[in-house]
């Protein structure tokens, strides 16, 4: 008991340092991958489609495959994956880990970027490093779908506007026969200069363990 | 400049006179009057003994000036002070320097160095109720009207700590600073006991940061430190209020008793509530009410008014907090209603809820600078010189250990530079000066207080709040992006959101957005149903989307475009012509298609817009257009007989992202 009890907390450390997370969080996203999975050593995707609290979430499907994203692991893959164990999970939700008072401006920068870099791969499903059109498309349908009294006419309607909004901040001057292929990273970040992000896109972690006050919320 | 200047003095000259004539026009219209009045003696009965009055004709010129006094008094007042605050935009440079607060004390000044020196007396009218009642309601409701909600429902908690726990925290310690100050015999105070000084103290640390907000929002700066000082002047108002009467009542107890203490706290949370759930109920009652006044929009303005005011009056009645109940109601009506009001009221409403906080501060702050010249003062230097350090020196800790103690449970912390900015933007304004000046005349030393609060004021006022933008600037604190609303950000705030949601339901964890998102499931399904008339659920992306569609669209058919008459599509843009001078509500699907085809023959650029809703002076600025690009003539003929842009089908996607710019020479490039 006590030996592996110190070998977790080894690995809890060298998945504190990668991460970027403190060693209580990890116990706790520890606990809930336990039950997520069943016990198991990896997560499919199934797993995550049962959880009930997702199922009013219009971009469930792009969170969901942004966990089985290479792309999201921060090692430059690219592809996807089935399953992921509690290493992957716990990289992709390091984007989402709060600021701390020691953060300093530089690792803000770099927070913010990745945060970007987060939303970027969920639009861009090709792997291409653009998001075109059609892509956009998807994304704004998906978020409207659940508003209701949208169609799918409106929906394209305001993709259009959107990228014609990015092209026209980013290429201002284009020749009338060029052709905007596509949002870029760079281009992304630059329309987004406007998002707060850094006070709203991470989690709260409380001090309570939630899991045991859900009863009756099994997500297995 | 000089216009402004010779203009000012024409209406000081004129409001002296005025003040001088009445004075020397009441005898001869009493004279007047009185002969006009008198009846003449039947001369056919009875017999006259003494000769007759002579006769008098019919005036043809007469002046009865008490009738109007005290109107024209009134009007004489603020027209003085708004000349005075155009006077000062016409130099515009100078309210960027010195806020206005300032110049309006200044001209108080002056004007009250002529009245005295002609010894004239000011107009007694600022006594207790015409204070509460009449002055104090509009500026909090226009306050609570445009406190920005999101970022203040993100940060409640800290916003209640610090206007609370910090006001008491000011009031005690500067109260009993002040009293041990008190005890030595040397500074000749002795007679102030420990409740006079806690109801000085507590008038004291009622913070107006108007001066300090208004460089915050010029510069930029982040979010969390506005918001702070934003509801830490209102709340700490209603903080104020009710610890002012409760101190008042204690200063007339002889002895106060812990059982006092103990009800004083209790009475606290009964007032805080209480004051919550009016405001809530009125401003349920009139989000409902607006449902129905679709057939009567001329008065739907009204209805906002008349609420609000009533909220605070029925909170006034059971002597509960009338602040916080017509901050409430503001705030739940204002959702509701904006949505069912027409856009003209919708302006209207928001035109007269700053017009009338702009008279009902301007006077204030003149009137202090009257006052400063023109009643007794007691000067005591100890007292006041203590009262300022005490001032500062207990803001500044106090805003140490809030903080402290409020960091951890904070995700975004304040630094050292928050705090001292938020320390120092505490200025002393209208509230305080309104407080002490209605204070009961039992209160021995009331002229004491009265100068004390007086060189407080105007200390803050000036020397602070001329400072607080250099200092600002210079210690370079974090800025915030200015919120463009563009369809971009909006779309990415809401993934942003359901992605974070999302992530938090995956992992098990609660936050503040699953109370957001519990909140809005209740909103949708409970309270838009009821209080609604048009209630169909609306994603604000495409709310923003149509705004910004339906604008361009108008400003596109506003624009000169003779050649378009030879459009094939003529048809389609008359009837556009026709109904965008009604500007609609609802976005049918054909409205939406018919845009698109418009707008996409014609190529445009979506207009970048800034909503600077929170500026004390100005209004929202919903017309400046950051760019405007407009394709005419050549390009658009070009485009229709290309017909390109007829259809866009799935495989001319490619031809649908062509954002062309072609010729330079026909463009407009307008950037602000």
């Amino acid at each position: 008991m006590g030996a592996s009890q110190t070998r977790s907390e080894h690995k809890y450390q060298d998945l504190a340092e990668k991460s970027g997370f403190s060693l209580e969080q990890i116990k706790i996203l520890h606990k809930r991958f336990q039950q997520l999975s069943g016990n198991e050593e990896t997560i499919s995707r199934e797993n995550l489609d049962g959880i009930p609290a997702l199922a009013n979430n219009p971009i469930r499907k792009q969170i969901i495959d942004a966990f089985f994203d290479k792309r999201n692991q921060h090692q430059d893959e690219v592809g996807t994956v089935e399953e992921i164990g509690f290493e992957q999970f716990l990289m992709v939700m390091s984007h989402f880990r709060p600021p701390t008072l020691k953060t300093t401006e530089e690792e803000k920068e770099a927070m913010r970027r990745e945060k970007l870099r987060f939303l970027f791969n969920m639009h861009d499903t090709d792997n291409d490093g653009t998001i075109t059109l059609i892509e956009y498309r998807k994304v704004v349908e998906e978020l409207l779908s659940k508003s209701g009294a949208i169609g799918q006419e409106a929906a394209k309607a305001i993709a259009d506007a959107a990228m014609l909004e990015v092209a026209s901040t980013n290429v201002p001057h284009m020749a009338p026969d060029d052709f905007y292929e596509g949002i870029t990273f760079e281009h992304f970040e630059q329309i987004l200069k406007g998002l707060e992000m850094e006070s709203r896109m991470h989690i709260r972690f409380l001090d309570v363990d939630t899991m045991t006050m859900r009863c009756g919320k099994s997500t297995s | 400049m000089e216009m402004g200047t010779s203009l000012l003095s024409g209406v000081l000259f004129l409001c002296c006179t005025g003040g001088i004539c009445e004075l020397q026009e009441s005898k001869p219209s009493a004279q007047t009057n009185f002969q006009s009045v008198k009846p003449f003696p039947n001369e056919i009965n009875n017999p006259q003994a003494f000769p007759e009055p002579e006769r008098t004709s019919l005036p043809v010129f007469t002046m009865d000036y008490h009738r109007i006094q005290i109107p024209f008094e009134f009007t004489l007042w603020v027209l003085l002070a708004s000349f005075a605050k155009i006077g000062f935009h016409i130099y515009h440079k100078i309210t960027i320097w010195i806020p206005e607060s300032c110049l309006l004390i200044a001209i108080g000044l002056i004007v009250g160095a002529i009245m005295h020196s002609v010894k004239e007396e000011p107009p007694a009218v600022l006594n207790t109720n015409v204070f509460f009642l009449y002055m104090l309601p509009p500026i909090i409701l226009e306050n609570g009207y445009f406190m920005p909600t999101r970022p203040f429902f993100e940060n409640v908690g800290t916003v209640l700590w610090y206007a609370v726990v910090g006001t008491l925290w000011n009031s005690i310690g500067i109260g009993l600073s002040l009293f041990a100050i008190c005890q030595f015999e040397v500074f000749g105070v002795q007679d102030i006991n420990l409740q006079e000084n806690l109801l000085f103290a507590s008038i004291i640390s009622a913070v107006d940061p108007v001066a300090a907000l208004n460089v915050f929002e010029d510069i930029g700066v982040n979010e969390q430190l506005y918001i702070i000082i934003f509801g830490e002047g209102l709340f700490n108002d209603a903080v104020t209020v009710v610890l002012y009467s409760m101190f008042t009542f204690l200063a007339d107890l002889p002895v106060v008793e812990s059982s006092d203490v103990f009800l004083g706290v209790a009475r606290f949370f009964v007032v805080a509530v209480g004051g919550v759930l009016f405001g809530l109920l009125f401003g349920f009652v009139a989000a409902f009410t607006t449902r129905f006044t679709h057939n009567v929009r001329q008065i739907e303005p009204l209805f906002i008014f008349m609420y609000s005011y009533l909220a605070y009056l029925v909170a006034e009645l059971f002597s509960i907090s009338s602040v916080l109940a017509i901050i409430t109601c503001a705030i739940t009506m204002k959702y509701y209603v904006e949505e069912n009001v027409s856009q003209r009221s919708c302006t209207t409403i928001r035109h007269v809820v700053k017009m009338l906080a702009t008279v009902s501060e301007t006077l204030i702050f003149f009137f202090l600078g009257v006052v400063t010249i023109t009643t007794d003062h007691e000067w005591n230097w100890a007292y006041i010189l203590f009262t300022l350090l005490f001032a500062f020196i207990w803001r500044g800790i106090g805003m140490l250990v809030l903080t402290q103690i409020v960091n951890p449970f904070r995700t975004i912390q304040y630094t050292f530079k928050d705090q001292f900015s938020l320390a120092y933007g505490g200025l002393r304004g209208a509230i305080c000066f309104a407080l002490v000046f209605t204070l009961p005349d039992t209160i021995n030393r009331k002229n004491l207080f009265v100068t004390a609060s007086i060189a407080i004021i105007i200390f803050t006022v000036f020397i602070q709040g001329i400072s607080i933008r250099p200092i600002v600037e210079y210690m370079n604190i974090r800025r915030t992006h200015k919120d463009l609303s563009t369809i971009n950000v909006e779309i990415h705030t809401r993934i942003m959101e359901h992605a974070v949601c999302g992530i938090e339901d995956l992992c098990g964890q609660w936050s503040h957005y699953y109370w957001k998102d519990k909140f809005k499931k209740f909103n949708d399904h409970v309270l838009r149903r009821i209080l609604l008339r048009d209630n169909r659920a609306e994603s604000s992306i495409v709310s923003l989307y149509k705004k910004l569609e339906l604008q361009n669209a108008i400003e596109l058919l506003d624009t000169r475009m003779g050649d378009l008459s030879a459009a094939p599509s003529v048809v389609s843009l008359n009837d556009e012509r026709k109904e965008s001078s009604r500007p609609k509500k609802k976005f049918l699907a054909a409205d939406g298609r018919k845009m698109h085809d418009i707008l996409s023959k014609n190529m445009y650029k979506i207009r970048h817009k800034t909503m600077a809703y929170t500026n004390k002076n100005s209004l929202p600025d919903n017309s400046r257009a950051r760019e405007i690009l407009i394709r005419r003539h050549v390009s658009i003929r070009r485009s229709l007989r290309a017909g390109s842009f007829r259809e866009l089908p799935e495989e001319n996607v490619p031809k649908s992202q062509r954002h062309c710019d072609a010729d330079k020479n026909n463009l407009t490039l307008s950037s602000s």
